[in-house]
């Protein structure tokens, strides 16, 4: 055994730079704590001791991040992280995915995220700087403290990424050499390999970081008991963090639309909803901000919800990470130990925050006038109010979890599981909550650009209520949508989309470009309700089965949602012939897919030998007996051609399924082919599986060959037979000089011109003979190399077949799911827009002395 | 009456039907005898049987029987009583039925078949790696 030598000091370098921004995180929470009590603005003591200790924090959050990322980029397996997030056969960019993969990962990318916006905030807001960056500092002790590692006694604070491997795991090979180094680690979830999965994470944490920002300026502005400057800072980064937030959570969907096989983006699984809670009240305290910025009233509710919003955050985490979840999520982490210290970090926050809140209460201004049903303020509290319930309504169930963790707690017992059916049970709601919102959002659009009284509002109504109405009866009629719930979505998204373009092309013609935000986000929201609507109601099973009836205990709808597909065996589907071509897997530096049947193993499985030559679009990229390199030979890829059965258009769909480790078991993909209107989604339920037991083989049938090129039939394919050779090596075993390894060569015939060389082993080793079943796929055939007769030279091989290799797939139809995605940038921009004007807002008015 | 309390009586209204909506769709675990007493009164719908593969003493599993067309599969059930169910599933045998710890079946009796519309599996997870 070579001696190997560990790394010892990057991982302390890691967790001294963990400390640091520990210890500086206190001290710049007691710094800029002072400063708040003392009103220090600017140069003072204090407060430039504080920012200066908050930089150190800073800096040393950035550098543990950078340590983390060299230990997995370096492979340094001796370190725990690296060896169970990454490994050797990684691509580079994945290398960043793993960096969060695990939860300490995912604690320091927070972390820094905040530290980042916390040096933004010292170098554009003076004024506040003291207040809003002790609350900052405390948030970053409770973060740092998580990822601490220290264990006093039975007290354990935080969980260390930079801890050692010996230290966790207790294996033999630590004692008999504690510088023992795997030389490979167990490697990132090929799930999670995947582009959105290197944004997604780092946006979902910035959008949270985002969160602390109008916190801290509300903890702020009730501190100094000055409570109503605080909003025009906080309100750019409310909507920043609304955007931010919102797109990390379609990103998420996104990935689970192309990656899981529910069929769906969207699955209301209770981590999907513990994030989609907080950005529900953000958005409504993001529109309460505004109202006040206008006129002055609802103050009290966006402090409400600007704290709920910073609460439901720290929940969320606590949801995720602290393992309570278990069973109920198929995307929780798993429980570390963090749970006792992740509830002190929501206590602090949640009692301090209602604390500070309720002794403030009453001095806080409130306008006396009740709002008139023409003012905007109403419109947009009620369309807040909106947001609030939908927000009520996903919470409790998801919540479920830990109110039986409660009532155990006190001695009793509750077994509340989610709802069956949960994507029914949410949507049922949600959907009608959307509905209110697009109206409202259509409607309060015109409270908010004038002054309303009965007679105005019915002549400005009347024009887009009249022009939705036709569009829709248009739509309707033409996509054949007869579900009144259906028709009642759409219309409620046509009114908000012309509405709102209708306020949109005002505001262009007056030259207001900059106020446009609003307008645009809304006409993106409708979009997005209307690209659910269809995507979702009006999903069509595209691969029925009309051939089957299998049982009479069946509705018709469950007999028949899925075809089998035999390997080049057409079939008709849904106006397409469908075709399953082969099996493929994805070599380093070659286009497309190589066939399975092309690969011979080695003892790795990321290398194969080509026992052909490879030909991918009429180019040669291998040679026979060449190695290849497979980077992540646990994903399969199945050929499935699309014809058109008219137009006889053709496209080529590769389903994936992948044998994942990690998760110990069979994990399906979809593929998916975009059209203007519509995507195909296509996965594949079942492969053939020949090793598994229920593959039932033909008895063996002996065929006797005595000269080459002779022919015979194998699975009612035509063989030629081309001798055999002696080999000098064989892979399943080490041979020595005396032992013989004889290899035999058939070519087989099959369809579509296709052939395959199969080349049964002969072999004996140490006296003992050996025959290896040879299993091809292609052609659902086993062989044997029985016997060679020294006399004539003639060999017998034995033959078994099966029921040719097949898959069975389901394939979807998402009519106009683009709707949803161009909705998605179309409010994106809209809350660029916003975001601009509210800050460029604040910047004028700091600059004139006021912030 | 003002506008305030006639909001506040809508919000509170709407927020006691989401918790009563809640409550009645919750689901909870029962074994297969209270599903076929539930199913015996028209509760045909998701019933949520827990419960693991049935195996013979050499611990294989047992009872595991695809169709013959693959496109179905049927298995042995055994609940949290010890009472063996034969279960129709009508999807393709999910790839690891075969190493799961425990299995969620929903669905309902009928005529005396348990008719499972979904299958949950709990796989033992490797996801926190404990050996080398």
């Amino acid at each position: 055994m070579e001696t190997q030598t560990i790394n010892l000091g990057i991982g302390n370098a890691g967790h001294i730079f963990v400390i640091i921004s520990f210890v500086a995180s206190i001290l710049a929470t007691f710094a800029y704590g002072k400063a708040a009590l003392n009103n220090e603005i600017g140069k003072d003591s204090w407060v430039s001791f504080g920012r200066k200790i908050f930089i150190a924090h800073g800096v040393a959050v950035i550098a543990a991040a950078v340590t983390l990322f060299l230990i997995i980029y370096n492979h340094n397996f001796e370190y725990h992280y690296a060896w169970s997030h990454s490994s050797v056969n990684l691509a580079v960019h994945y290398m960043i995915a793993c960096f969060w993969e695990g939860q300490e990962g995912s604690f320091l990318i927070w972390t820094l995220w905040n530290a980042l916006l916390g040096f933004v905030l010292i170098g554009t807001n003076k004024k506040w700087e003291a207040p809003v960056m002790t609350v900052f500092a405390l948030v970053q002790v409770f973060l740092t403290s998580m990822i601490l590692g220290i264990v006093i006694g039975d007290f354990k604070l935080g969980s260390s990424p930079f801890i050692l491997l010996r230290d966790v795991l207790s294996d033999a090979r630590f004692l008999i050499n504690p510088n023992f180094v795997p030389e490979d680690g167990t490697g990132l979830n090929p799930l999670l390999q995947n582009y959105w999965m290197v944004i997604h994470p780092p946006m979902t944490f910035l959008g949270f970081a985002l969160t602390l920002v109008p916190f801290s300026f509300c903890i702020a502005g009730l501190w100094r008991k000055d409570f109503t400057d605080w909003i025009r800072p906080a309100l750019p980064w409310t909507i920043f963090g609304g955007v931010i937030l919102g797109t990390a959570i379609i990103m998420g969907g996104y990935w689970a639309y192309e990656t899981l096989n529910f069929g769906g983006y969207w699955n209301w699984d209770p981590v999907e909803n513990a994030v989609y809670v907080p950005w529900l009240i953000l958005i409504a305290s993001m529109h309460t901000m505004i109202v006040f910025k206008k006129s002055e009233t609802a103050l009290k509710t966006s402090i409400v919800l600007v704290i709920s919003t910073f609460l439901l955050i720290l929940y969320a985490t606590f949801l995720t990470r602290s393992g309570i979840l278990g069973n109920a999520s198929v995307h929780s982490f798993t429980d570390l130990g963090l749970s006792g210290q992740l509830l002190v970090y929501l206590f602090v926050f949640v009692i301090g925050a209602i604390v500070l809140a309720a002794v403030r209460w009453k001095h806080i201004p409130t306008s006396e006038k009740e709002a008139s049903t023409y003012s905007r303020e109403f419109w947009i509290f009620i369309g807040a109010l909106t947001l609030c319930l939908m927000a009520f309504q996903v919470i409790v169930p998801t919540s479920f979890p830990v109110f039986n963790k409660i009532v155990e707690a006190f001695g009793g017992l509750s077994t509340l599981a989610p709802p069956a059916d949960q994507i029914q049970f949410y949507s049922q709601w949600q959907l009608w909550f959307a509905i209110a919102i697009a109206i409202l959002s259509g409607t309060g659009q015109f409270f908010f650009w004038q002054k309303m009284d009965k007679a105005k509002l019915k002549s400005a109504l009347a024009l887009p209520v009249i022009i939705s109405l036709i569009l829709s009866a248009l739509i309707f009629t033409s996509a054949k949508i007869y579900d009144p719930v259906y028709i009642v979505i759409l219309v409620a998204g046509i009114y908000s989309i012309v509405s709102n373009s209708k306020i949109f092309l005002s505001l262009i013609k007056s030259r207001s470009y900059k106020l446009t935000g609003g307008s645009v986000a809304h006409i993106g929201i409708a979009m997005m309700l209307i690209g659910i609507m269809f995507s979702e109601g009006y999903s069509r099973v595209l691969s029925k089965n009309l051939t089957r009836r299998i049982s009479n205990d069946l509705t018709e709808e469950q007999n028949n949602n899925m075809v089998i597909l035999f390997l080049n065996d057409p079939k008709p589907v849904a106006g397409y012939q469908l075709l399953y071509k082969s099996e493929g897997l994805s070599a380093r530096g070659i286009p497309g897919y190589i066939k399975k049947s092309l690969l011979a193993e080695t003892n790795d499985p990321h290398y194969k030998v080509a026992i052909q030559p490879i030909i991918q679009e009429g180019i040669k990229y291998a040679a026979l007996g060449d190695t290849l390199y497979f980077r992540t030979p646990e994903n399969t890829y199945h050929e499935v051609e699309y014809t058109h059965l008219t137009s006889g258009k053709q496209f080529t769909l590769y389903p994936r399924t992948q044998k994942n480790e990690n998760m110990g078991q069979t994990i399906v993909s979809p593929d998916i082919k975009k059209q203007w209107n519509r995507d195909i989604y296509t996965y594949v339920a079942l492969s053939n599986d020949f090793e598994d037991e229920f593959t039932q083989w033909s008895e063996k049938e002996i065929v006797k060959v005595d000269s080459i090129g002779q022919r015979f039939f194998i699975n009612d394919y035509v063989a030629i037979y081309d001798g055999f050779e002696r080999i000098p090596s064989v892979t399943f075993a080490d041979l020595s000089p005396k032992d013989v390894a004889v290899r035999a060569d058939i070519t087989v015939f099959a369809e579509g011109g296709n052939n395959y060389k199969l080349q049964p082993l002969y072999v004996i080793q140490n006296g003992f003979l050996r025959r290896p079943t040879l299993m091809n796929q292609e052609i659902a055939s086993r062989i044997i190399f029985e016997s060679i007769n020294p006399e004539d030279g003639s060999v017998e091989f034995s033959i078994q077949t099966a029921q040719k290799d097949y898959i069975i797939i389901q394939s979807l139809e998402k009519p106009q799911i683009n709707i949803l995605w161009i909705g998605t940038v179309v409010m994106i921009i809209g809350f660029i827009i916003a975001t601009r004007r509210r800050y460029v807002e604040f910047a004028k008015m700091r600059d004139k002395g006021f912030a | 009456m003002k506008k305030s309390s006639l909001i506040g009586i809508v919000v509170i209204a709407i927020a006691i039907a989401v918790i009563i909506s809640t409550s009645s769709s919750a689901s909870s675990y029962v074994t297969f005898e209270e599903a076929y007493s539930m199913s015996e009164t028209g509760n045909t719908g998701s019933i949520h049987v827990v419960g693991e593969l049935k195996k013979n003493s050499a611990g294989q599993i047992v009872g595991v029987q695809p169709s013959a067309d693959r496109l179905s599969v049927e298995f042995v059930l055994v609940d949290e009583n010890n009472k063996e169910q034969t279960v129709f599933l009508n999807s393709p045998m999910p790839s690891d039925l075969l190493n799961s710890e425990k299995v969620v079946v929903i669905g309902g009796y009928k005529n005396d078949r348990f008719m499972a519309d979904k299958v949950l599996l709990k796989c033992p997870s490797k996801y926190e790696e404990t050996t080398l």
